[in-house]
């Protein structure tokens, strides 16, 4: 395999030492297969010591090259695969690839199924975040709070094996609407979650918020200022926690979310802490969403009407939505077929990532686990 | 905005549109990176939201390189293209946003677009002795480097 | 018959048979100390399974037994039948000697651990220096597993371990001074460091140590058990062996039996330190409340409950056999879990006989409140997020270290007071 060194030349290395012991610089790789990479990440740390000077991620391994099969697969039958990229959290992939191609078809949603699709994706981001919480707070050695995440997750995904039959690649949405009528009890399905959620999140918050371990291990750790954020391209909840309040549900609302009263929960000081904090409140604000959803749907079509052999005019356009882990884009080229000419999409977690290097540096190698599992990334997501 | 950049570059600024109400930009490479400093200099658009690239192989300059660019003080999206042939190099826009850096890399491996000045620029995605730019459009959809499979994997194909 | 072997044991062995010279009832002594042990060290493995699992909503393991009861032998003849895997540049002897040498330490603490007032195997008039001297010497067994295995995270591992394992110490030794500070404090004017005179000293001054000049007691039984959680390596200390960080753990490049030996000795030194704890707070093998509540009838009161609580355990598996599935797959598992409850039945019924019953309450209330001690060790690892390691160091020189000693000098001046 090759040399690590060769990866962090731009660290400007110098001469690497073999023994180890006596040397002050140590590289070690954290390979692809590491309980707390959460998936196949490789991240090649240069060490002082404790102290990390440097990393270098190394990705691609989940490379499945799905931009280059959206070009030859027509619009419906891509649908699906976008749900695999960022297979935690599958119905926003959903929506913002139908919202994409909706607007190059120029067709609009009609109310009843912006509204399905807006409680699905709020729930999906429940989900997310809950699978986040567990395994974040797994990375850092508190066992308990994944098994309360996950119990509290299968109500979720039963909600989606209920209406679309799969639990986790979901294919909920389709262009134009929604494919399928909600199920007989659905609502009453969302209107239970909203009210048993608030006491399960209640019961995370008490297992880790002011617990002093939890705090020492996540405060001041994996700093990253406002500026550096905006730089960097990150967005999303670690976008926030850092003081930008700016969530793309409220600067350029799609998909009747506009509709909704929510607030955007931010942080101050862009550590770990403060994204825990800032996606627990996340959490809260989507079941306020849910209840003013799921109180509201109208009555009404649940598809547009969309020729069954897509052609979409010339053009380009670029949607992107607040996914779960941040600003998810589609960027869709369209030469007139019934097949895209590129779609290229913009994942958040790949882009999250690269400020993985400036959130380490001056840390420790146990923190390192820490800021992997805050940042939310899915390789899914950040290889396609 | 578009007036201001127009007076000073007049021919370079081929067209400057609004698609399903999207604006974008299509200008000449020459003045391209020179635009986008100004963008992210003068008009506020901080935040690089995507690098991409386009190939048409019908066409004479084959790739359409796209910038997508938002500003959180207008809360204003632009796109911004220019067009490159195949073999030509671009200065890199890493020294106007940090994220151009892997958004670049990508471009690379998929592309084989080339970007001056880059710090870093190796594969990102796929293996670094990798031969080919996948998403070309003359790279078939389950062609593979045999070579990289057979020396690397020990087997004799990955079909 | 049990009256003339009892009235026997009784004449010949009013003291530890270690004062007595009595070679032979030491040799049954540490036969038997070693025997419960090994089974409370099994018994700690199905709990620590059984317990984390109810911590996390899920039930742990099920089928190997009923409930799972069967499960330690299952783990132990598996680990022994595994390929015993030696790497190849690694030390043999070392690499050897290294689990030996923990387990040795690990259990050569029992030796002086009080379970009543002659129920020890030998009363060493220092015997909680001879305890924490002992005890020490499992950092020497980790050091040389972590270099024998040459390998760099085992060592990595193993240095991090062995600096967890001597700060903490140093923050425990202040908090026993401070304790066997207050055994000076009785009438006869002296001190005693021997074991089984600490917890007479508790008897004699009327009050656990624990409640002594509260809160000093209370703060030095606390430090105590924050660091013997550390020594012990147990979460929420435990980062040289967890998972999911970057250096494995000590214990990486053993597999099979000597792994085995390596979980073998953390769970005797975990009942050995809690053990320690026990004697010198919370009062060894004394019945609860017993001046609160004292006179005959209390005692008689008290001395049933050894007992009621193993009739309490076999109704709880009765319940267990009542809710079993009524399918002839479980028909094996049925029978067996009401043979256990038969068998913890018959032992609660012959605790109720009177020679056995006023024979048994120290050893029962000694290992009654062990086990509380276990319990909480199983707690601690399903509820707190592991400390990092810099943290751990601050946390055992900065914070214990200083209060422990605090702790110490204000126990001194009150005990002159007062």
């Amino acid at each position: 395999m090759t040399d690590p060194t060769t990866y962090l030349s731009h660290l400007e290395l110098g001469q690497p030492d073999n023994t180890f012991l006596d040397s002050n610089e140590l590289i070690i790789n954290m390979g692809p297969q590491h309980p707390a990479t959460h998936g196949v990440l490789r991240v090649i740390l240069k060490l002082d010591g404790e102290k990390v000077l440097g990393t270098e991620c190394v990705i691609g391994y989940l490379h499945r090259g799905v931009e280059k099969i959206a070009e030859h697969r027509t619009y419906t039958m891509f649908n699906p695969y976008v749900d695999r990229m960022d297979y935690v959290a599958a119905v926003s992939n959903g929506l913002g690839y139908c919202q994409a191609v909706e607007k190059l078809l120029n067709v609009e949603a009609p109310p009843r199924a912006n509204y399905i699709r807006v409680i699905l994706t709020e729930l999906n981001r429940i989900a997310s975040h809950q699978l986040w919480l567990g395994t974040h707070a797994l990375d850092i050695g508190a066992m308990t709070p994944l098994f309360y995440t996950f119990r509290d997750r299968e109500e979720i995904l039963k909600i989606f094996e209920k209406y679309c039959g799969a639990r986790l690649t979901t294919h909920a949405f389709r262009i134009g609407g929604c494919q399928y009528e909600t199920y007989e009890g659905f609502e009453q399905d969302v209107k239970n979650f909203i009210h048993t959620a608030p006491a399960k999140i209640d019961e995370y918050e008490e297992l880790l918020t002011t617990n002093r371990i939890w705090v020492e291990r996540t405060k001041n750790v994996g700093n990253i200022s406002a500026a550096d954020c905006k730089a960097l391209g990150v967005t999303g909840p670690v976008l926030r926690a850092s003081g930008v309040k700016w969530d793309i549900r409220k600067a350029l609302p799609y998909a009747n979310y506009s509709e909704f009263d929510f607030e955007i929960p931010i942080g101050q000081n862009g550590d770990t802490y403060d994204r825990y904090l800032v996606r627990m409140e996340e959490m809260r604000q989507s079941l306020r969403i849910l209840h003013q959803a799921v109180e509201r749907i109208p009555e009404g079509p649940i598809m547009a009407k969309v020729p069954k052999i897509m052609k979409p005019p010339v053009g380009e356009v670029y949607h992107s939505i607040e996914a779960p882990k941040g600003e998810l884009g589609y960027f869709i080229v369209s030469d007139g077929s019934t097949q895209p000419y590129r779609v290229r999409v913009r994942p958040p977690s790949f882009v999250n990532l690269q400020a993985l290097d400036i959130m380490v540096r001056g840390q420790l190698v146990a923190d390192v686990i820490a800021v992997i599992g805050t940042l939310d990334i899915v390789l899914g997501e950040v290889d396609r | 905005m578009v007036t201001r950049l127009q007076r000073q570059y007049g021919s370079g600024i081929q067209e400057a549109k609004s698609y399903v109400s999207q604006n974008y930009l299509l200008l000449d490479s020459s003045i391209t990176h020179e635009v986008l400093q100004i963008l992210r200099d003068e008009e506020e658009f901080d935040y690089c939201v995507d690098l991409t690239a386009v190939h048409y192989p019908q066409r004479e300059k084959q790739f359409d390189l796209v910038w997508i660019l938002y500003s959180f003080a207008r809360n204003e999206r632009i796109r911004v293209k220019t067009m490159i042939a195949d073999g030509q190099s671009f200065p890199t826009s890493v020294d106007i946003w940090v994220t151009a850096n892997w958004l670049e890399r990508e471009v690379f491996d998929m592309f084989g677009i080339t970007f001056d000045g880059h710090p870093d620029l190796k594969r990102i995605l796929l293996p670094d002795g990798w031969k080919g730019y996948p998403l070309r459009k003359d790279y078939g959809i389950i062609q593979q480097d045999q070579e990289w499979v057979k020396i690397n994997l020990g087997i004799e194909s990955g079909q | 018959m049990l009256e003339y072997i009892t009235s026997y044991l009784a004449d010949k062995v009013k003291v530890t048979p270690g004062e007595a010279g009595n070679i032979f009832w030491v040799v049954v002594y540490i036969l038997i100390v070693f025997g419960g042990v090994s089974v409370a060290v099994m018994a700690m493995n199905w709990l620590e399974r059984k317990a984390l699992a109810h911590f996390q909503i899920r039930l742990g393991p099920m089928r190997v037994g009923p409930h799972g009861l069967m499960q330690p032998i299952a783990d132990a003849i598996k680990l022994m039948t595994k390929e015993d895997i030696v790497p190849d540049q690694a030390d043999k002897f070392v690499f050897w000697l290294a689990p030996l040498i923990i387990l040795c330490a690990s259990f050569t603490v029992y030796i002086v651990i009080p379970f009543g007032p002659t129920h020890a195997i030998t009363d060493l008039n220092i015997g909680i220096l001879f305890m924490l001297g002992v005890s020490s010497l499992s950092v020497l067994g980790v050091v040389m597993a972590g270099w024998a295995s040459n390998s760099h995270y085992p060592l990595i591992g193993s240095l991090r371990s062995s600096a967890q394992m001597i700060s903490y110490e140093v923050a425990m030794g202040m908090a026993v001074v401070s304790a066997i500070l207050m055994t000076s404090l009785n009438k006869s004017g002296t001190g005693t460091l021997s074991m089984i005179g600490i917890v007479q000293a508790q008897a004699a001054q009327q009050t656990w140590f624990l409640f002594k000049f509260f809160p000093l007691g209370f703060i030095a039984f606390g430090i105590f058990a924050i660091a013997m959680v550390a020594e012990t390596n147990r979460a929420p200390f435990d980062l040289p062996e967890a998972e999911s960080e970057l250096t494995a753990g000590f214990h990486t490049e053993y597999s099979g039996l000597r792994w085995s030996l390596f979980m073998l000795g953390e769970y005797a030194a975990m009942i050995a330190v809690s053990s320690i704890a026990v004697t010198l707070w919370v009062g060894g093998w004394m019945r609860p409340f017993p001046n609160w509540l004292s006179g005959d009838t209390w005692d008689l009161v008290f001395s049933l409950i050894p007992g009621f609580s193993f009739l309490g355990l076999a109704l709880i598996a009765f319940i267990g056999v009542a809710r079993m599935p009524k399918h002839p797959y479980f028909r094996i598992q049925t029978i067996g879990l009401a043979g256990f409850g038969a068998v913890l039945g018959l032992i609660g019924l012959i605790l109720f006989a009177p020679p056995v019953r006023d024979r048994i309450q120290d050893i029962f209330w000694f290992v009654a409140k062990v086990a509380v001690f276990m319990y909480l060790y199983i707690w601690y690892r399903a509820t707190f997020p592991r400390y990092r390691f810099d943290q751990l160091m601050k946390v055992g020189w900065k914070v214990l270290l200083p209060v422990a000693i605090g702790v110490l000098i204000l126990t001194a001046v009150a005990g002159v007071v007062f």
